[in-house]
């Protein structure tokens, strides 16, 4: 039987998360999978003995603990573990520590800057002020504002009036906040380089922007208005790797009666009348269904699996045009011991954390300056984690699995494909890096498991490498997101939904965006709705 | 326990050296008059470690007696409401025990070291209650709390630590069996037992021998994430796994002032640990009455919609108080937010629709929240490990 009432593209978390929620309203409900396992960016392989590497997405926070919850995910196998701190180590052999209880943060920024130390409370405040704007919107479907409907209106009203309630001064900061960039915005707090670059990080992960551009102060944001158990800016480890995730969902789905075909790669979703018939896969496959929700990026789903000619024009232009630029890359390390920094205890718990090189924002900008010469950065931006320190389950006791994020990685090389010698050339950037810091890391290594955007984008399908399957930039966020006057989970085709990270509240292992097209979808079909709602925040 | 600590108000117990170097933020409190750490250096990071790889908590403080001679069994048969007969040799039972009027006193857990000789482990300090109970009968009772020094070593990883701290074959071990070993030639014993819902194990050793075997737990376990965890970790893992505390969620009836303060067994939802069919146990004509004639409360469960703690929540059915709540969690594995609550018959039968009246503060401002809330036959978290023998690997 190839007829279902739903087909979803990619299983993902989020077409997971969709599917999930599509079965629980009673529909029978398959999720098409091209490679031969599931979880598209949240995905662990055993590519090395007794190693498990999360391959793309590496920690989690922004995981709605709303749906964690509804789906009873937690029996379903996910444990979120959550890590403390985080470390910068600087070119001059010190470090700066990002310690988790509030004691030993003060005392540390102070070793540094007396004046950042208390800075820091005002940065915290400011920063969570923003926070608190954004998190009631992550579980809604962003409201049209060029809409008379009551619930965009009423909607457009709540929103406007969180914003009014600021008063005129936090409304200017607000306005310039979400508009400026994450370097200005430091800049107004702290004076340190070390404590700038630390906090710094978050505003450029993920973006093809740099640390001075516009726009980089709300991507510090969407890194920080994730929780874990209700801390907010917490971020923790699946167990198992974040493969856990899509792997709790899957059961999730199937507790429901979904089902997933895996080796199902879609040529093109079928469309008769205007109206979404199913997929047609490149095997020649076909699978039918009235509801098909796409779960790839909207460029990949706009222009590759859709039919330009049942699409109205503009909504192909919006395709072509949305910025959707790789950015990073990844190596995941196996390795045979712990390894040592310079001058940091090897016992110190600052090591279970987010671990840095770049102690400026002159460096982390100089970075930028090398993507767009059109190469990797030859003085990377690492965001670098031993899961295997919090997690024991991902290498064997005593040895060490090493997850590498890699920032400035271009989806082009002087404006060509990446070569092979290209990779092997940006994997030596990045453990230059790492050694230049740590005298016996290069021994340690047992295995690489290198990514650039091109293994990115074969492998998992988001275009350009691209880890939140588009920009979040203003210009792409809210009801902008995909496109202005697409944003609510809806395609132009009759039947047709998204439901990726392309979609409102963007990427970043949400799972928001599956469960609100689920509930556009339900409202469309006049079911009852079975997407929680978000938890009150204060 | 050194002659010097004698004199300072609070006892330090055998680990104590260890624990002081470890405890990073000096957050301490006190328990049956020993400093005990409240938190080492995240209350957060250290509950994880209980649920991913290994916690080690100082249960040293915990009353200890030993009761032994021919009528050993006979005496705790009379003491508690289960049948004391079904715990084999090197097998540990929870215990629960009474007045005459079937008010609940203590709970604890009852080690069976041979077929005379028991160990009782109390919440509360037991001496004369035990007297008491020991009139007629041919037993010995010594209180050997200050003798034996103990450790719960807890969570996934906890049976590869301990077997590398030379407890071998200790994954054959099931829940609730004693095992015995030797560490630098005194006696080991490790139980099967714990206070988190989790794979995990307590071991009882002399207190000259503590800080040695700390040492060896701790080199042996750093591969696999040991971390020491202090009570207010413990206190979250208790509260997912569905524990109950005596002077938390329940008075125990010596204390008790005000009448109708006390709780029974059945109004504690521990109606699987009254033994009716045994003829005689402290409180039994009470608690037949009480079954035939009806509870005044029952002890429930809550799924609380949201995720704020219910603590010290009134509960309310229709707008009208049923119950209070004693203690509340976040559930940061299971993710839920469970509350243990009192409710007054006959309300709060399972499935049973509920109001949880919360009050948060957040920038001294209080909100208050009427959260649904719903009672539930067991909390979610309840991991296949915990079972498990032979017990897995991490």
């Amino acid at each position: 039987m190839n007829q279902y009432d739903a087909i979803v593209i990619g299983a993902g978390h989020n077409g997971l998360t969709n599917a999930a929620y599509l079965a629980k309203a009673g529909l029978r409900v398959a999720v098409m999978e091209r490679n031969p396992y599931i979880g598209g960016a949240t995905v662990s392989r055993e590519l090395y003995e007794g190693w498990y590497y999360s391959n793309c997405s590496y920690v989690s926070s922004l995981l709605r603990p709303e749906i964690a919850r509804d789906l009873e995910l937690p029996r379903h196998g996910l444990q979120v573990v959550p890590f403390g701190g985080g470390c910068t180590f600087m070119r001059n052999g010190d470090y700066f520590g990002n310690y988790s209880d509030p004691g030993r943060h003060y005392r540390e920024i102070a070793r540094h800057s007396r004046r950042d130390a208390t800075a820091y409370d005002r940065y915290a405040a400011d920063t969570s002020l923003q926070t608190r704007l954004i998190r009631p919107y992550l579980l809604k479907t962003p409201p049209d504002p060029t809409s008379i409907k009551p619930r965009d209106l009423k909607d457009l009203l709540e929103f406007a009036r969180s914003f009014m309630a600021l008063g005129e001064e936090k409304l200017l900061d607000t306005i310039k906040f979400w508009t400026g960039s994450v370097g200005d915005y430091l800049n107004e707090y702290f004076e340190t380089d070390v404590i700038k670059a630390q906090h710094a990080g978050s505003g450029i992960i993920g973006t093809a922007l740099g640390v001075y551009s516009p726009g980089t102060a709300y991507v510090l944001l969407h890194h920080y208005m994730g929780d874990v158990d209700g801390n907010v800016g917490s971020w923790g480890f699946a167990r198992g790797g974040m493969g856990a995730i899509a792997n709790s969902l899957s059961k999730s789905l199937q507790s429901f009666g979904g089902e997933i075909v895996c080796d199902a790669d879609v040529d093109e979703i079928i469309v008769k009348g205007g109206q979404a018939k199913g997929v047609a896969l490149k095997d020649g496959r076909e699978f039918y269904a009235d509801i098909v929700v796409s779960n790839l990026d909207p460029k990949r789903t706009f222009l590759d699996i859709t039919n330009s000619r049942d699409l109205p024009k503009d909504v192909v232009e919006k395709a072509q045009n949305f910025k959707i630029r790789g950015s990073s890359g990844k190596l995941n390390i196996a390795l045979d011991g712990l390894p040592v920094f310079n001058g940091l205890d090897p016992k110190s718990r600052l090591m279970a954390g987010d671990l840095h090189f770049s102690d400026s924002l002159e460096r982390m900008e100089r970075a930028y300056d090398d993507w767009k010469a059109g190469t990797w950065s030859k003085d990377p931006y690492l965001d670098m984690m031993i899961p295997s320190l919090t997690d024991p389950t991902m290498a064997p006791p005593g040895k060490h699995m090493m997850s590498v994020f890699v920032q400035y990685a271009p989806p082009k090389i002087d404006g060509r494909d990446w070569t092979d010698e290209d990779k092997a050339g940006f994997e030596k950037s990045v453990i230059d890096q790492i050694a230049n810091y740590s005298p016996n890391f290069r021994d340690l290594i047992l295995h690489v498991e290198t990514r650039t955007p091109r293994e990115i984008e074969a492998e998992v399908g988001l275009t350009e490498g691209n880890i939140f399957q588009g920009e979040l930039t203003f210009d792409q966020l809210l009801f902008n997101r995909p496109f202005p006057g697409y944003a609510q989970y809806r395609a132009p085709i009759k039947g047709m939904y998204l439901c990726s990270s392309g979609t409102h509240p963007g990427g970043g292992v949400m799972a928001a965006p599956g469960a609100n097209a689920a509930r556009e979808i339900l409202a469309d079909l006049k079911r009852p709705n079975t997407v929680p709602g978000g938890y009150v925040d204060d | 326990m050194s002659a010097e600590s004698r004199d300072h108000m609070l006892l330090t117990t055998p680990f104590h050296s260890r624990i002081q170097q470890a405890c990073e933020i000096n957050d301490w409190g006190i328990w049956m008059g020993y400093t005990t750490p409240n938190a080492y250096f995240d209350v957060e990071l250290e509950y994880f470690a209980i649920r991913s790889t290994t916690g080690v908590f100082d249960l040293s403080p915990i009353n200890k007696y030993r009761i032994t001679g021919p009528d050993a069994e006979a005496f705790l048969n009379r003491m508690v409401t289960r049948d004391v007969s079904k715990i084999g040799v090197n097998r540990v039972g929870y215990a629960v025990w009474c007045n005459d009027a079937g008010e609940m006193l203590d709970d604890g857990t009852i080690f069976r070291l041979g077929p005379q000789d028991f160990r009782l482990c109390s919440y509360q300090r037991t001496d004369e209650w035990l007297g008491w109970c020991a009139l007629g009968f041919d037993v010995q009772i010594e209180n050997e709390s200050e003798a034996i020094a103990a450790l719960a070593v807890q969570g996934p990883t906890s049976c590869t630590v301990l077997t590398l701290a030379g407890c071998a074959d200790l994954n054959q071990l099931k829940p609730f069996g004693i095992a015995h070993y030797e560490f630098e030639g005194v006696p080991l014993a490790v139980s099967r037992t714990g206070f988190t819902g989790d794979l995990g194990y307590e071991i009882w050793i002399a207190p000259d021998k503590a800080e040695a075997f700390w040492d060896r737990l701790f080199e042996v376990g750093r591969d696999y994430l040991i971390k020491p965890i202090g009570s207010y970790a413990l206190n979250i893992a208790r509260i997912e796994a569905g524990f109950l505390q005596a002077r938390v969620d329940f008075v125990p009836a010596e204390e008790a002032v005000r009448p109708g303060r006390t709780r029974s067994p059945l109004e504690l939802g521990l109606e699987w640990q009254v033994d009716f069919g045994k003829a005689l146990f402290n409180g039994r004509e009470a608690l037949l009455r009480q079954r035939d004639e009806g509870c005044r409360y029952r002890f429930v469960l809550l799924d609380v919609e949201g995720n704020k703690p219910a603590d010290h929540s009134f509960i309310l059915k229709n707008g009208k108080t049923v119950g209070t709540v004693t203690s509340a969690a976040w559930c940061p594995t299971a993710k839920s937010n469970l509350a243990f609550a009192q409710i007054e018959m006959p309300h709060g039968a399972p499935g049973d629709e509920l109001v949880a009246e919360i009050y948060y503060q957040r920038e001294l401002h209080w909100t208050r929240l009427l959260a649904p809330c719903k009672v539930i036959d067991a909390p979610l978290f309840n991991p296949a490990r915990r079972r498990q023998t032979p017990a897995p690997p991490h």
